[in-house]
């Protein structure tokens, strides 16, 4: 009994040792850099190819010679999909690994759940997805769009150019879709469509049974006035969806569809016949024809050793990031996390659809807004492109709450939720 | 198992594992306050935390060790009641965010600002208070535990039946709470905490203090399970486990057993999410996925059912071990993960406990 | 003589169009090429045609460095086999970089297919002109109305001649005289096409006074008949549902209700089945058709041959112990994922549907029925049967049915037990790859595919009762139709929450499902 209790007792000591143990010191040579993408569960999907893009982009910016004189050194962790994991994973890379920032996430709850981490270890977030806005934190910054730098935009394409008259707003039912449908239903019905023209429908994740949707659409469309559906359907219902408009009959000269969130990768991944002509709107395409673009599609078909491999927008989204960030250290001299922050404002760096991108102060970035055609190669036609960039927009103009708040980090105000109107800075900064 | 012999609560199990406990937690806060950071043996307050959160878990675990284990209800389903306590908790702290919120409402929590909401919903009232919230805490898991069951146990749904159809709750919960109409914050949960009964989330005071607290309830709650287990109830229980139709004609009412065990550890298991909450700074629907509650099950079976402490070091072990796999073998994690389930139950049938007793029976 | 000058002065133009659109479409700007459509279009040539068939198909390239337009054949890598457009047998091979598409846009390809609409309503299949008169039914114009009218003349198919009878009638309830719109209103009353519907919606709205009443009066009758056939999607869609909940419980009947093996692995041996339809494909890229005949048996085979490895490997050392083998059986789903995941990658496999697998059969312009989905139904009821069959024909059934219901009794008879048990999970393993094939032409073929299906097979069996085939049917189709018939009340979310509820209470009430197995091995 003695024994067995000391015995326990030693076990569970060695167990703590190797806990608090494993929390060495970085070496001094190099820079540690995290990636936060879920390598399994239901968005390793997604996420997998961007840790391969980070992955590439240190390998190349090593060859180069480094930052600082220093190898950078990737720290790959597995936040499996699982949301609480995931601010365990942050903290894991920022307080035991004491990496010099991180780039992660996916999904907007993965963000929300690492946010309250970053913000209390003051490190530094690259997000570099597409999302719903709302939001401005001293320690993201936000390498995606916001909806006014894709949706908008798309929603303007389909009325001044297709002469869209009622439109369904399909999505998943979560926060992304939520608030892009809110905004994008103010911002119709400003433009004077009426509110029977407009069709809001919402589905669980993963949603495989589509029939009675896509029977609804087809009915809404056959009203007489030009129909286009504006789907913020997630990833793996997209699948499902397009197979049954398809197969209803639905064609895109009849009802077109644009998508925010089906890029290059997602049409690799199924039979592209259906989708032919199909919109999506994101601010890089692999079919943008320049140098820089091509470079960096030759650099990752290699890199992954896989020449059929495509590039998407959210590539492109890291791509600025990570170039950002060197910038900005190599500016700042040091990798310190509040250093770093202050120089990343204003810092621009080439993107890849042959201009240049340029860090705000409310934590996003400039971008062009591209609308694409789905081809049956699973490549887009290029059918609009803003004239100039498009700075993102983190508090949304047409939402009731937001629409007097502004970002600014910069001093004096340095406040992430800034109302004009009141004069107080809540959230992050709330005194 | 020795059945037949009265049990007392303190056995000798129970001793050393509550001295283990104990002892644990006085040297994690220990090895936390007095060693400098860069000494060998600092534990720094993020391996405290995390190890919070497996003592939430282990709780957890017991809660189901109990039905489980010691009356042989298989639950599928319990991952629900720990969410369910879970969301009480997050309520709570969601109301306590008040103006700090990035919308500066006072009143209503950011997400139903940005669906427009002008209203708090009816069943967010009250949760501004904290000894409301840690009434809803026992009482919400508790009383659905008790509503199901008293359907479930007389219509004497049993063996896999029930198992699916505690999978089918959570599920439904699951899917429910994805809604976004619901008014629980739909995918993205309840987050950005920032203080509890006025104390900073964000401070180590607290961390250490939650950390202490989760140890204290997994004595206290491992304590009444041993309570249960060793009275006439827990004995009742085991027969019920070996043969239910002859404990019934014995005399003995069978279904008022399973309720009233089953409902006290979906209480138990509400306590477990509500500890575990603050910890995590997150609660979202995920929590009541089917694969969630399934994985809770291998914990005890990884562990060692009726026994409790088995229960414990199962939770703990799988747990420790995903937290390394996933950052030491992010790409293997799960082959060792499964290959683990696998072996255990095929060569392990008692579990780790299974192991030690072996062990211990050979010395 | 002047006709004949006339003419050729005319024809001189049109080829003048052709050959200049097919300057103007050999180019990578939109806007070029639109211009090229517009004349290829003007020149009404009927070479035109096959440029324009390609270019809507997207096989149509431009050679970058010899500046001519090429028809493409197949891909194979890096490098492109093409054809010459007027004579499909020269055909040469290209690195893919030498070749560009025409660009092509929504727009144009509108342009092309009403053009080519107009061409087809003198097509030779009446089921062509069909399509394309009611192609040109939406817009109406001087020049479709002439189109019609011409064709009405020597137009002999019934239904197209109605068709067209409506167009021209559509364009007399707008602009004709007031005898001339009652009788239109009288011939639309019988129509079924959307474009019919609004116009009789505006007249019943905005119409002369008189006319109001009738058309709604057309129009209740219209609506009538659109509910009816609304109700009968309704059933088709849940009946088409039910098919995949039955496919994907009706392996899990089998492991779960005779062996009484609690397998969560089920799900990934959907999910081999669907990425062996995938690997069956890439073998097979030019007869896609076929491969997915050939995949069935493939997919059976693997998934049966991984389900014999599980119960040899795990499965037979839980014996009497069916709740452990959830457990066990968890782990190796949890492994199959990652064994996907490192072989074929996260991302999701593109599965092609054969030509016949698509489009669907348009009984009228209300009411369509897919053809994947009904090829579903009738592949589900097939493998229904036979599965019916192999339990109650043969000897392997006879066996499985003694060992499940008494095993020591069977054992005692001479029925080598182990055998049975391994042979019976290879069987449920096998139907599970069957349906992933079926899976592969609805849904992702992903690593998560199994796990989206797993919860939904176990709640079929349930319901249905455990360890009989005729519930896990019934189930399956009963809460499809229930599902479908009230997500349009409640929603998608709500309409499943609903159903799961409602088994929740069912089991309070029957706690062995719908048909409850008799005989002594109900017994635990």
């Amino acid at each position: 009994m003695q024994k067995m209790k000391t015995k326990i007792a030693s076990i569970a000591a060695a167990g703590l040792l190797s806990l608090g143990a494993s929390s060495t010191w970085a070496a001094d040579d190099t820079i540690k850099v995290g990636i936060l993408h879920s390598l399994s569960g239901t968005m390793a999907i997604s996420e997998t190819t961007l840790k391969d893009t980070m992955l590439m982009l240190i390998e190349e910016q090593n060859k180069k010679g480094g930052l600082l004189g220093k190898q950078l050194e990737p720290v790959v962790v597995d936040p499996a999909s699982n949301w609480p994991l995931f601010a365990e994973k942050a903290r894991e890379l920022i307080e035991k690994e004491k990496v010099a920032s991180v780039f992660g996430c996916w999904t907007s709850v993965s963000r929300k759940s690492v946010l309250p981490v970053f913000e209390e270890l003051n490190s530094i977030l690259f997000y570099p997805v597409q999302y719903e806005g709302e939001e401005s934190s001293k320690n993201v910054f936000y390498t995606g769009a916001a909806p006014n730098t894709q949706a908008i935009p798309a929603v303007d394409y389909l009325m001044d150019e297709v002469g869209v008259k009622r439109w369904v707003l399909a999505g998943t039912d979560y926060v992304y879709p939520r608030t892009t449908n809110k905004i994008l239903e103010a911002y119709l019905k400003d433009k004077g469509v009426a509110a029977e023209d407009i069709m809001i429908n919402y589905t669980p994740f993963g949603h495989s049974d589509w029939q009675s949707i896509v029977s609804d659409v087809k009915k809404f469309g056959s009203a007489g006035k030009k129909t286009a559906v504006v789907s913020t359907i997630n990833g793996d219902a997209n699948v499902p969806f397009y197979k049954e408009l398809g197969n209803q009959g639905i064609s895109a000269e009849d009802i077109p569809v644009v998508a925010f969130s089906v890029g290059e990768e997602e049409l690799a991944g199924l039979d592209t016949g259906p989708l032919v002509g199909h919109l999506a709107a994101w601010n890089y395409f692999m079919s943008v024809e320049n140098d820089a673009n091509e470079e960096f599609i030759d650099a990752w078909q290699t890199f992954i050793k896989d020449e059929d491999r495509v590039t998407n927008d959210p590539m492109e989204a890291h791509y600025i990031g990570f170039n950002m960030w060197v910038k900005a250290v190599e500016a700042a001299g040091t990798t310190d996390s509040e250093a770093v922050q202050e120089a990343l404002i204003g810092i621009s760096v080439p993107n890849l659809s042959g201009g240049y991108s340029a860090m705000m102060p409310n934590h996003h970035i400039t971008k062009p807004v591209l609308i694409g055609e789905i081809q049956d190669d699973g490549q887009f036609q290029i059918v609009s492109q803003t004239a100039g960039l498009v700075p993102g927009d983190a508090w949304s103009d047409f939402l009731p709450g937001s629409k007097d708040v502004i970002a600014d980090w910069r001093a004096p105000l340095s406040c992430g939720n800034y109302n004009v109107k009141t004069g107080k800075c809540s959230g992050q900064n709330y005194e | 198992m020795s059945t037949s012999t009265m049990n007392p609560v303190f056995d000798k199990q129970t001793n050393v594992f509550l001295s283990v406990l104990s002892v644990i937690s006085v040297l994690v806060i220990a090895c936390n306050q007095l060693f400098p950071a860069d000494s060998a043996l600092h534990i720094p307050t993020y391996t405290v935390t995390l190890l919070g959160k497996y003592l939430c878990y282990a709780l957890l675990a017991v809660a189901i060790d109990l039905i489980w284990g010691y009356m042989g209800i298989l639950s599928l389903g319990h991952g629900a009641f720990f969410a369910l306590g879970g969301y009480a908790m997050g309520m709570y702290l969601m109301r306590q965010i008040g103006e700090r919120g990035v919308y500066g409402d006072p009143l209503l929590p950011d997400f139903m600002v940005f669906l427009n909401w002008s209203e708090l919903p009816w069943f967010w009232h009250g949760f501004d208070m904290f000894w409301f919230a840690a009434l809803m805490v026992v009482l919400v898991p508790g009383v659905l535990a008790f509503v199901f069951g008293w359907l479930t146990f007389r219509s004497r749904v049993t063996g896999v039946y029930l198992s699916i159809i505690t999978q089918a709750l959570t599920y439904a919960l699951m899917l429910a709470f994805y809604r976004n109409e619901m008014g629980f914050g739909g995918n993205n949960g309840l987050t950005d905490f920032k203080d509890l009964l006025g104390f900073d989330l964000q401070s180590d005071a607290t961390r250490l203090w939650l950390f202490l607290l989760s140890a204290i309830a997994l004595g206290l709650g491992y304590i009444a399970c041993r309570f249960i287990v060793a009275s006439k109830l827990g004995r009742v229980s085991l027969a019920i486990r070996d043969a239910e139709s002859r404990t019934r004609f014995i005399g003995y009412k069978v279904e008022n057993v399973k309720l009233w065990v089953f409902t006290f550890s979906a209480m138990l298991a509400g306590i477990a999410g509500a500890l575990y909450v603050p910890q995590v700074g997150i609660i979202n629907p995920n929590e009541f996925s089917p694969l969630n509650s399934i994985e809770m099950v291998v914990w005890v079976a990884l562990g060692g059912r009726a026994t409790l402490y088995g229960a414990v070091v199962g939770a703990i072990v799988v747990n420790y071990a995903k937290t390394y796999f996933t950052g030491a073998l992010p790409e293997v994690w799960l082959f060792a993960l499964g290959g683990l389930f696998v072996v255990t139950t095929i060569f392990l049938p008692k579990g780790i406990a299974g192991l030690l007793k072996k062990k211990e029976a050979r010395a | 003589m002047l006709l004949m000058l006339a003419n050729a002065k005319l024809w001189a133009a049109a080829e003048e169009d052709f050959a200049r659109g097919l300057e103007l479409i050999n180019s990578s700007k939109l806007s070029q090429v639109k211009q090229g459509v517009d004349r290829l279009i003007a020149s009404s040539d009927p070479r035109a045609r096959i440029y324009l068939n390609a270019m809507l198909d997207s096989n149509l390239y431009r050679h970058t460095k010899e500046k001519r337009l090429v028809m493409l054949v197949s891909r194979d890598g890096s490098k492109v086999i093409v054809a010459d457009v007027n004579d499909a047998s020269k055909t040469e091979e290209l690195k893919k970089r030498r070749v560009k598409r025409v660009p092509i846009n929504n727009r144009l390809r509108g342009d092309i297919k009403a053009y080519l609409a107009s061409k087809d309503l003198s097509d030779e299949s009446s089921s062509v002109r069909k399509a394309a008169v009611q192609r040109l039914l939406g817009d109406i114009g001087e020049l479709e109305l002439g189109l019609f009218k011409q064709r009405l003349e020597v137009e002999t198919n019934p239904d197209v001649k109605y068709l067209l009878e409506s167009g021209i009638a559509l364009d007399k309830l707008a602009n004709g005289e007031r005898f001339e719109q009652l009788a239109a209103i009288e011939l639309l009353g019988e129509s079924l096409e959307p474009p019919v519907r609004n116009s009789l919606n505006q007249m019943a709205e905005s119409g002369p006074e008189e006319l109001q009443a009738l058309a709604a009066k057309a129009l209740a009758k219209i609506d009538d008949k659109v509910a009816f056939y609304a109700f009968l999607e309704k059933v088709f869609f849940g009946l088409s549902l039910g098919s995949v909940l039955v496919l994907a419980a009706i392996g899990l009947a089998i492991t779960f209700g005779v062996m009484g093996c609690i397998n969560m692995a089920h799900g990934e041996l959907i999910m081999i089945g669907a990425y062996t339809t995938y690997v069956i494909q890439l073998m097979m890229p030019n007869a896609i058709g076929a491969s997915l005949i050939v995949a069935v048996p493939a997919a059976f085979l693997v998934s049966g041959l991984v389900g014999i490895l599980i119960e040899r490997g795990v499965i037979q050392f839980l014996k009497g112990r069916p709740l452990e083998t959830l457990l066990a059986t968890f782990g190796v789903s949890l492994v199959l994922q990652q064994l996907v995941r490192s072989i074929f990658s996260p991302l999701n496999r593109s599965v092609e549907t054969p030509e016949w697998m698509s489009g669907a059969l348009d009984i009228n312009p209300v009411f369509a029925i897919t053809y994947n989905r009904l090829y579903i139904i009738f592949f589900c009821l097939a493998v229904f049967a036979l599965l019916f069959f192999v339990l109650r024909k043969t000897v392997l059934g006879l066996q499985v049915r003694a060992v499940s219901q008494n095993r020591n009794m069977a054992r005692a008879m001479g029925v080598r037990s182990e055998w049975v048990d391994a042979l019976t999970f290879g069987l449920g393993s096998g139907i599970a790859g069957v349906a992933g094939v079926a899976l592969s032409q609805l849904t992702n073929v992903g690593p998560n595919l199994g796990q989206s299906y797993i919860i939904d097979s176990f709640m079929v069996v349930v319901f249905g009762g455990v360890g009989n085939l005729w519930g896990t049917l019934v189930a399956g189709m009963s809460l499809g139709i229930a599902n479908k018939m009230l997500e349009p009340v409640s929603g998608a979310v709500l309409a499943k929450i609903l159903v799961l509820v409602f088994i929740i209470l069912f089991i309070q009430k029957r706690p062995r499902g719908l048909f409850p197995q008799k005989g002594r091995a109900a017994e635990d």
